[in-house]
């Protein structure tokens, strides 16, 4: 019997398995997938949870209840991959070898990788929301503060769902308004890149909504270290930029097995065939999610049209027929705003964020790149779609894997 | 749109960046540099070699990321580059800003 692992059973790779499970049985083949946690996150849901919309129970659920009877979970540390002999050591020491291997660690935040970031202030007045952990002590945080600067910042690209951090600030704007302490907060949006918004057609959009929600941007701000004593973080040029609470999104690199394995790049991400999701260097290996070094958003649903690519790829790749270079870097996303409105966007490689219809051009009934109350219940519904189809590999009707180019504005 | 600069016709974007990179060449970029103040050195044209090389490479940059390089540390990229470097430094060698998805 053939055996193909997964390495990570959080979005992406729990959707591989269902996918793979629907075409791969005994006794040719054997799924297995690993991962050490017992709990699978709804990271979106990271961005509510420190304004008190959603509470943990709505974006904790068992990981286990997501796989398929008949793949194997395997709840060990995944010590090392060894790639050149085919097998993958567990933390106990177990070899499991494989024919096939899909590497779906992810990404996580590395705030080590700044000086001060993980200082005296932290989780008192310097926070992080891309882990559960940190958003919940931020919510615990802002349930008492008074005002003061807040600033949301961005360390480096690439990110995971690179609009979070624009959406925790709009979000912000809201939670205090509704505070009745807005008055009382200055928010000041940090980047490295050149501004809140860097493509021109969603920068022509959308520009007026932080003159609106009163967000002061400082833009090209290479961070160099935060200074706990003076509460400011300071780039390399010597800017500086004072806080009372600072939001940080660190560092996101990949998972540290990747290094142990010698199989990622400097930040742990493992270089990868943007079309095609086969790994540059070992033929049997494939990597999708936020794993990969491609140039796609880090974001649930760049992994779920990669999913639906790479599971006919690896079905080409078992029959020894070519690959398909099919992954377009698709990616749809709703954008939180505040006040009870959202935006979407659809996009891939090639094409930036324009306006238009999705899904049916000329139709809708969501509007892409603009501001309305339906996306918002969109994105609200979405917590479903996820648990109930996006991670058992359901196909969402209506929304293809490849963007498709009709009703929209270019 | 259009640019003439260094006495060849480019295509740039609104904000005056290349749009083709196979249009640039070493002319193109000192006409550049001297748009945004520079007078380049062998040491500048060092890190525009590498920026370049890793664009090639579809490899986006940072200025964390080009500080690890072994070809500049950040405060001496900082020195060559005054003013935002990342971005003036990506517009001197005629590859795109680093840019998010919005």
């Amino acid at each position: 019997m053939k055996r193909l692992v997964i390495l990570g059973a959080g979005t992406a790779g729990t959707m591989m398995a269902n996918h793979l499970n629907h075409h791969l049985h005994a006794p040719d083949w054997e799924i297995d997938i690993i991962d050490e946690r017992k709990t699978h996150y709804y990271q979106p849901g990271y961005l509510f949870l420190p304004f008190d919309i959603y509470e943990p129970d709505d974006i904790i659920k068992p990981i286990q209840d997501f796989i398929p009877k008949h793949v194997n979970l395997i709840q060990e540390k995944i010590n090392r991959v060894f790639p050149k002999d085919n097998y993958v050591e567990l933390g106990n020491g177990l070899k499991i070898p494989y024919d096939v291997l899909i590497i779906a660690t992810g990404a996580k935040i590395a705030p080590e990788e700044v000086p001060g970031m993980q200082g005296s202030g932290w989780q008192k007045d310097v926070f992080d929301f891309y882990t559960f952990e940190g958003a919940l002590a931020l919510r615990d945080k802002l349930r008492d503060w008074t005002g003061g600067k807040l600033v949301v910042h961005i360390t480096e690209m690439p990110i995971k769902c690179p609009v979070a951090p624009l959406e925790f600030a709009f979000l912000a704007d809201s939670y205090f308004k509704n505070k009745h302490i807005r008055d009382q907060v200055e928010i000041t949006f940090v980047t490295p890149l050149s501004g809140a918004f860097t493509k021109p057609k969603a920068t022509a959009a959308l520009q007026h909504l932080l003159d609106e929600k009163n967000i002061h941007i400082e833009s090209d701000f290479a961070i160099e270290q935060v200074d706990n004593d003076r509460k400011v973080i300071v780039d390399y040029g010597g800017r500086e930029v004072p806080y009372d609470l600072l939001v940080t999104v660190p560092t996101n690199k990949g998972d540290e097995v990747m290094a142990r394995s010698e199989m990622g790049d400097d930040l742990n991400f493992v270089p990868t065939n943007k079309a095609t999701l086969q790994s540059l260097v070992y033929d049997n290996i494939f990597a999708l999610g936020d794993a990969t070094n491609i140039a796609a958003s880090k974001a649930g649903s760049v992994a779920h049209f990669e999913a639906e690519i790479l599971t006919n790829n690896i079905l080409h790749f078992i029959h020894g027929e070519p690959l398909r270079a099919e992954f377009d870097g698709h990616a749809n996303c709703f954008i939180e705003t505040g006040g009870g409105k959202a935006l979407l966007i659809d996009f891939n490689y090639s094409h930036e964020p324009v306006e238009g219809e999705f899904p049916f051009p000329g139709v809708g009934p969501l509007r892409l790149l603009k501001e309305s109350r339906v996306n918002h219940m969109g994105k609200l519904a979405f917590r479903w779609i996820y648990w109930n189809m996006l991670l058992k590999g359901t196909h969402i009707p209506f929304v293809s894997a490849k963007m498709q180019e009709a009703g929209k504005h270019f | 749109m259009n640019k003439i600069i260094a006495d060849s016709t480019i295509q740039v974007n609104e904000e005056g960046y290349l749009t083709d990179f196979s249009q640039w060449n070493q002319a193109i970029g000192t006409a550049l540099s001297t748009e945004a103040n520079i007078v380049m050195t062998p040491r500048h044209w060092e890190v525009i070699d590498y920026l370049q090389a890793e664009f090639k490479k579809d490899i986006p940059l940072s200025i964390r990321k080009i500080g690890k390089s072994n070809v500049v540390d950040i405060k001496e990229f900082y020195a060559l580059f005054p003013v935002a470097p990342l971005k003036t430094a990506s517009k001197i060698a005629g590859i795109p800003k680093p840019a998010s998805c919005i």
